[in-house]
């Protein structure tokens, strides 16, 4: 990789990860190397950058990234084509599939990564020229109860407020979230404004977490029960009249039904704590706070929308700020934080199954209007498949086509080992990605299109603010990697539909987009962008992160809604919602006793595909893991570090067990990231049950009833190598990023026999350096090749042996004689003086200690002696000495 | 008055003894030192950088005659001893001259042993033990000469070494099947083997003599297993035997060496025994080391302090052609220890611990030794490991890091 003129370095863009959607500056220097600086001028960061976004540059190697077109030939190995090939392939299977089978056994499965134009393209080829809304995103995982709690309450999926309001509240609830780890600039922000505004912090969440740590009260809610505290709330809130009768009255239906389902559901304080599992005293205390503090707002994420019940839990919250006008005002109002980078501009294309364009639903003359705009000729008439059951209706051969863009479904979606078989079964399986392997890449795909990356992609995103920004490419597209909106626009064309699919750039994509956003609006929808309908492609470029609606070219400033009452249902107004009364759709029992949490950590991100690259990232926590309450685990026989298989009714999975007091008895949480790339045995989705909220689709993914058994080990060990390295069956394993290349931890209840994994790792041409200790099962194998450390192998009968000095040593160019023999004690030789090759054997004085002696005035062979006893036993060194000295002598100016 | 103290044999335990009992007794002994080889004590242990051309025959001296002068030493060299009577208590030199003592220290030292093969007096066959052989060695070295070397054990390759430095195409020759058979195990064996060849020199292990061939010189090794071995010159190297004939022709008490005690002492009070030529508990040492010890021992001894010489533990730790070796102890690893071996062949490394009871028994170090005392220690001490264990074949300072 070389820095390329033609492209203007550095370049503003923006962080491929959470919804915060932070301004990131990349530079590329003359060696290719990219570095990463937070963007002042963006809203969202002023700056700052997480540990994440940090690392962005650590991320774009081309190492293990598909730069070609791929098909899968006859004998099933897969084959590198042209681009027009793996293209009239492509338009081939779908057309095919839909002429054969209807148009609804074709599918899309997109993502939140990305960008708006890209979405944009694919959602308009399937619901207006193939005629199906079989377009799903994984975003179905993330924030679909929060769309579907903002249409159910708003007529609109709107998020109302923007980050200013966590500057300026005084009551901050986290619902489900820890921000910390996973919007730590955010999260920054609400800390911020803690310390300097005295803003009270409440984290609601099952477990404590890093955000909670820092909170000023924990309410560590029974999983499930958000929407009893949320009811007890608004009882609450209505009988110490906390009520804002005013704006209740003139905009929003609903109260007294919702109302008397929250009396129902959480009548008092005391009802409230019961059914949450939470103490009186706490639940009145966020209930006197929120009542006293008008400006209040309310976040939530996974912990809210991964639920059987989200769009409940949702409404439960939003009832609370619409029953008190807290909505629209500055400081105050309902968060959805979302988890990805363009979670919202998937959601402002349409690219969900329940949602048509451009916010606009399935209603007849919402699909007449996007008709008439696309001149589309075969438009989708209803709601097409949601994730969980669009997978099913792969595995039932209903869907015989599917097309997966940057997302990686078979990692990430629940039972996602049946996920993997299902895919398996398609007739025709396409995917559009950056990598060469993954899950979903190897679950049977048929064609490989290598797309754009981060960095190379040049479109926008827009972020938990509504706030749309330009990502730019700083860097070359590699090989024949294409951006996604090209390769579906080629694909259009090559179905036929070459007149409505041409399209210059992502400029052009962008302003058709904006253009439908304000097509017929006149303020009828939410998302209006048509401002921005007519820029050219320089202003496109130019563009400065901006807050929608966009209605008019100088409507730019940044806004709220609903202040105004003004809601996007037919009648205008806001309503409140009667949740269904709070239960978990599958219970914990004496099978299944714990339930299964599942969530993200601070330095990974989905299925670690980008951040798995990061040596920097890698460190926080090294491999897979489950987290339980010690009590449970010492029933349970277990001790911090033993292995324990997780079992739930759809798969099974083998993790380190972290003993934690956050975690709730009964609980056990094990992170989402881990594949089969990265690890032997932890693919939490395929622990997931299957359950989705009956209005958003969305999965319970945090509450999977499991039960746990602990693992023998009898070797523990690990391997550092260049890159990924083949291991033997039976071997538990997990793969990080580190200094120089790849950490994998290993574990085994078998004895391993070390030396034919080093001669593995040594291949031809490798020496080996090793040491063992076979009373204590103890291996250590060092390769080298041509002088230089390839592989660094560990293993030991007990105790987990560390590589943290060894990976110091693993990214540097040479490895110091000291370090190499220092390597294989796994400790540091810093501040071990050196003394150099032995020339005294009797006395086990080195050259250099002897160079030194002579330096500090020892002039001849007995004052050498004298001084070190070197040559003063069996005297064999004297003649070396002698020649030191003299040696020394000549660069001593007479 | 003092004391008349003789010392036969000059060699390196004479001086070091005669050095320590000037520290611990100057003037209390009139002393006098005989010796046959016509030269002031020197380092046998540099032979082979002579043989080599590393340095100088001169070099090799352990101390210049004025150092023998300030001592008050009388030094009587290139005279042979031919007997001692114990009754008189005197010394008979070569040549008829009588040295009564007080007291006798037999510092003799060990003849080469020459094998018991035909041929092996013929010209052209030389051993390795002192300035003439190595003088009869530089005679015939060249790179013309095809020399062959007997005896696999540290006099045999220094020999090989040495000679191969001159240009000599040698072949070292060994009945074991490896070489340094007592000091090494097969690996450290192996890894000096090729070390060796990589010198040039021809390694034959396995390879008993038969015979030294030639008409009227040596022309030719012949193997038990009828392999020939054409040669120009042969090195006998195959061993030492103490020199103990002064002491044995006086009744003293001889097995393997003159018998001593902790003192020192023969069955005689007033005749001690030190080096190559003494056998203490059973043992006799060729190395220079315990020869050093002993003569400590004496000294302090014979200037009448308390002084005991319990014996040395076996340890072997010089460079062997150029390569630093060190053993000691128990380094096979029998059945109930426990082995921690690390070696690393591009650097050429190789450590071997034995372990036993969670105490270090035994240890080889090849190519890089200077952790060789350390262990050393750890096996005389034998102090438990503890927590050194995990990290203690890397070394004092890693395993002490922790």
């Amino acid at each position: 990789m070389t820095a390329h003129s033609h492209l203007p370095n550095p370049v503003v863009t923006a962080c491929p990860y959470c919804g915060v959607g932070c301004g990131v500056i990349a530079s590329v220097d003359v060696g290719g190397q990219v570095t990463i600086a937070g963007d002042p001028a963006h809203p969202a960061n002023r700056g700052r950058l997480c540990v994440k976004g940090s690392a962005l540059g650590e991320t774009v190697s081309l190492e293990g990234r598909l730069l070609h077109p791929m098909i899968r030939s006859r004998s099933g190995t897969m084959e590198r084509v042209g681009w027009g090939t793996a293209l009239d392939a492509v338009a081939e299977a779908f057309s095919r599939t839909a002429r054969e089978h209807g148009p609804d056994a074709t599918a899309f499965y997109l993502s939140g990564q990305l960008l708006t134009e890209d979405y944009y393209v694919a959602n308009k080829l399937m619901k207006g020229f193939v005629g199906t809304a079989n377009v799903d995103t994984n975003s179905r995982l993330c924030m679909a109860s929060s769309v579907a709690g903002h249409r159910r309450g708003f007529g609109s999926d709107t998020v109302p407020g923007s980050y200013d309001d966590l500057d300026t509240a005084d009551l901050l609830v986290l619902v489900g979230s820890n921000a910390a780890w996973c919007h730590p600039i955010l999260w920054q922000r609400m800390v911020a404004n803690k310390a300097a505004r005295g803003a009270k912090i409440v984290v609601v969440d099952p477990r404590r977490t890093a955000t909670s740590a820092d909170a000023d009260l924990m309410l560590a809610v029974q999983p499930g029960m958000d929407g009893a505290l949320f009811s007890g709330l608004l009882v609450h809130l209505a009988e110490a009249g906390a009520i804002d009768r005013a704006y209740v009255e003139a905009h929003v239906d609903g109260f007294e039904e919702a109302l008397e389902r929250a009396r129902e559901i959480a009548p008092t304080v005391a009802a409230t704590a019961r059914a949450c599992g939470l103490a009186e005293n706490d639940v009145r205390a966020l209930f006197d706070w929120f009542r006293t503090r008008d400006k209040v707002v309310t976040l939530y994420s996974q912990g809210v929308n991964q639920s059987a019940q989200g769009t409940d839990k949702v409404s439960a919250i939003l009832n609370c700020h619409l029953a008190t006008g807290r909505i629209g005002r500055a400081g105050m109002g309902p968060f959805s934080l979302t988890g990805q980078p363009n979670a919202m501009g998937g959601r402002e294309v349409g690219g969900l199954a329940n949602m048509l364009a451009a916010h606009m639903g399935f209603s007849a003359s919402e699909v007449d209007r996007v008709r008439r705009f696309w001149a589309a000729p075969r438009m989708a008439m209803s709601e097409g498949l949601k994730a969980v059951p669009m997978f099913d209706a792969i595995e039932a051969g209903a869907v015989r086509a599917l097309w997966v863009m940057a997302t990686n479904p078979a990692v990430s979606l629940p039972k996602a080992d049946h996920v993997r078989h299902a895919l398996g079964r398609l007739d025709h399986f396409i995917v559009s990605e950056v990598v060469l392997s993954n899950d979903t890449v190897n679950s049977g795909a048929h064609i490989l299109l290598p797309a754009a990356a981060w960095g190379e992609k040049d479109g926008t995103v827009t972020n938990s603010e509504r706030r749309i920004t330009r990502q730019r490419p700083f860097l070359p597209l590699p090989g024949e990697a294409k951006p996604d909106w090209w390769i579906v626009a080629e694909v259009a064309k090559r179905m036929g539909f070459a007149e409505a699919f041409s399209w210059d750039n992502a400029a052009a994509v962008f302003r058709e987009h904006a253009a439908l956003s304000a097509f017929e609006n006149r303020g009828a929808r939410d998302f209006d962008i048509g401002g921005l309908a007519m820029v050219s492609d320089a202003e496109f470029d130019a563009l400065r992160p901006v807050q929608w609606p966009v209605r008019s070219v100088r409507d730019t400033a940044d806004k709220r809604f609903f202040a105004d009452g003004r809601f996007f249902t037919a009648d205008g107004r806001a309503r409140m919602i009667a949740i269904a009364p709070p239960a978990l759709k599958a219970e914990a029992d004496e099978s299944r006793p714990f339930l299964l949490n599942t969530g993200r950590v601070r330095d990974h991100w989905h299925t670690m595909t980008r951040t798995g690259r990061a040596p920097t990232l890698g460190r926080h926590i090294v491999e897979p893991f489950a987290e339980m309450h010690p009590e449970d685990a010492a029933a349970a026989g277990i001790a911090a570090g033993d292995f324990i298989r997780i079992e739930t009714d759809y798969g099974e999975a083998t993790l380190r067990a972290v003993l934690s007091e956050g975690q709730a008895r009964g609980a056990v949480f094990a992170p989402i990231h881990w594949s089969g790339e990265t690890a032997g045995s932890a693919r939490v989705g395929a622990l997931v049950q299957p359950f989705t909220d009956p209005y958003s689709g969305q999965p319970e993914m945090k509450a999977t009833p499991a039960s746990l058994t602990r693992v023998e080990t009898r070797v523990e060990g690990f391997v550092l190598s260049r890159g990924p390295v083949a291991l033997p069956d039976g071997l538990r394993w997990a793969r990080v990023a580190v200094e120089g290349g790849v950490g994998t931890v290993l574990a085994s209840d078998q004895p391993v026999d070390g030396r034919p994994l080093a001669e593995a790792l040594a291949g031809r041409g490798g020496t080996i350096t090793e040491m063992t200790d076979a009373a204590r099962g103890i291996y250590r194998a060092a390769v080298f090749r041509d002088g230089n450390l390839e592989a660094v192998l560990f293993l030991a009968l007990d105790g987990r042996p560390s590589w943290n000095w060894i990976e110091t040593q693993f990214g540097l160019k040479d490895l110091s004689p000291a370090a190499r023999r220092a390597l294989l004690s796994g400790r540091s030789p810093e501040g071990i003086a050196d003394a150099g090759p032995t020339v005294c054997a009797c006395f086990a004085v080195g050259l250099t200690t002897i160079r030194d002696a002579i330096a500090a005035g020892a002039c001849d062979v007995e004052a050498v002696g004298r001084a070190l006893k070197a040559g003063t036993n069996c005297g064999s060194c004297r003649p070396e000495i002698k020649k030191l000295i003299e040696a020394e002598a000549k660069l001593v100016p007479a | 008055m003092s004391e008349p103290l003789v010392v036969i044999g000059n060699g390196m335990a004479a001086a070091r003894f005669c050095e320590n009992l000037g520290k611990e007794a100057l003037g209390r002994y009139s002393v006098l030192v005989v010796g046959a080889e016509p030269t002031l004590a020197y380092n046998r242990v540099l032979l082979s950088s002579v043989l080599a051309g590393e340095i100088a025959r001169e070099e090799t001296e352990l101390k210049p005659r004025q150092w023998w002068e300030r001592q008050g030493v009388t030094l009587v060299y290139g005279r042979r001893a031919v007997s001692i009577d114990r009754e008189r208590q005197v010394v008979l030199l070569e040549g008829g001259a009588r040295l009564p003592y007080a007291k006798l220290v037999l510092a003799t030292g060990s003849h080469p042993i020459r094998l018991p093969k035909p041929g092996m007096d013929l010209p052209g066959v030389v051993t390795f033990r002192d300035h003439d052989d190595v003088s009869a060695m530089l005679a015939a070295a060249s790179p013309a000469t095809r020399a062959v070397v007997i005896g696999g054990g540290l006099l045999g390759i220094e020999a090989a070494y040495g000679l191969a430095l001159t240009g000599t195409r040698v072949t070292l020759i060994h009945l074991m099947d490896r070489l340094m058979e007592r000091q090494l195990d097969s690996e450290a064996a192996a890894m000096l083997k090729a070390a060796l060849e990589a010198r040039g020199i021809t390694v034959l292990l396995g390879a008993d003599t038969a015979a030294i061939e030639g008409d009227g010189c040596v022309e030719s090794v012949l193997l038990a297993d009828g392999r020939r071995l054409a040669a120009d010159m042969v090195v006998s190297a195959v061993g030492i035997r103490a020199n103990a004939d002064l002491a044995r022709a006086a009744g003293l008490a001889v097995n393997r060496g003159v018998v001593v005690d902790d003192q020192l002492a023969t069955l005689d009070p007033a005749i001690h025994a030190i080096g190559e030529c003494a056998e203490h508990r059973g043992t006799c040492y060729g190395l220079v080391e315990p020869a050093y010890q002993q003569g400590a021992a004496l000294a302090r001894h014979l200037a009448g302090k308390s002084a005991t010489y319990a014996g040395s533990v076996l340890s072997t730790n010089l460079k062997v052609s150029g390569v630093p070796v060190f053993s000691a102890g128990d380094f096979v690893g029998e059945p109930g220890t426990e082995v921690i071996v690390w070696r690393d062949p591009g650097l050429g490394t190789y450590r071997k611990l034995v372990i036993r009871d969670d105490v270090l028994a035994g240890a080889i170090l090849f190519g890089e030794t200077s952790d060789a005392l350390w262990y050393l220690d750890l096996i005389r001490e034998g102090r438990p490991l503890g927590r050194l264990r995990d990290a203690v074949v890397f070394g004092q300072a890693l395993a002490e890091a922790a």
